[in-house]
């Protein structure tokens, strides 16, 4: 189950359905709003995503953790909206059997979440400046693109 | 010529002023629509940071376009 949501993630709700008598480890990850980036700081984030190409290629990402590593179970969650620190911006949880593919597919999904679902950040500054990261062009600052 | 219908998100849509809407064009592919829109709105980020999808699906830039398409050109991400 890969979702967009608009509105704060519940990770008591997502853990509890994953919950299954087969899984002997649970790995969760949780991508907080955090306070600064490359050395500014951020009042905020906005979240934008393009839901039914994000939501589609979330399932493609999940189904492929779910073929390459031994998983029992698998879920993601990205928020969109107007973020303040300490939000949750991903949720991402997986079960298995032993803990080693349990990590390796919850590194596996958040990186390809990452790297690949259409959804764009706008960081709001403390000096009242926002900019959309990965967006910069020649002149700008944040030139670095992860 | 075709009808299609094009949605902006994130900083293209901030640099369109505009959501979405229906445009009468003669590119043939994304990458042509996408350099007819950026000389006309000025767009800052050049067409090879931008990829493209078609009625919901990623394409190749090259691909045809057809009458009616829905086209949505992806900025950079930045999810997670």
């Amino acid at each position: 189950m890969f979702k967009i949501s608009p509105t704060a993630i519940e990770p008591a709700v997502l853990h509890a359905a994953l919950a299954d008598g087969r899984a002997g480890a649970c790995v969760t990850f949780e991508g907080w709003v955090r306070n600064r980036n490359e050395g500014q700081p951020v009042q905020s984030l906005e979240y934008e995503a393009y839901v039914p190409l994000a939501e589609a290629e979330g399932e493609r990402i999940l189904a492929e953790a779910r073929d390459k590593f031994a998983l029992v179970g698998c879920a993601a969650v990205h928020r969109v909206g107007h973020l303040q620190l300490g939000e949750l911006a991903i949720w991402v949880g997986v079960t298995a059997e032993h803990r080693g593919a349990a990590f390796e597919a919850c590194r596996y999904i958040i990186d390809e979440a990452k790297a690949r679902l259409p959804i764009w950040k706008k960081e709001h500054y403390a000096s009242g400046a926002t900019a959309w990261i990965n967006c910069a062009t020649r002149g700008e600052h944040s030139q670095k693109v992860r | 010529m075709i009808t299609v219908q094009i949605e902006y998100f994130a900083i293209l849509r901030e640099q369109r002023g505009l959501k979405e809407e229906t445009l009468v064009t003669g590119a043939a592919t994304p990458d042509a629509l996408y350099e007819e829109l950026r000389a006309k709105h000025g767009f800052t980020l050049p067409g090879d940071r931008v990829r493209a999808a078609v009625s919901g699906r990623f394409v190749a830039g090259s691909v045809e376009l057809r009458d009616g398409d829905r086209v949505v050109f992806i900025p950079p991400v930045a999810g997670g």
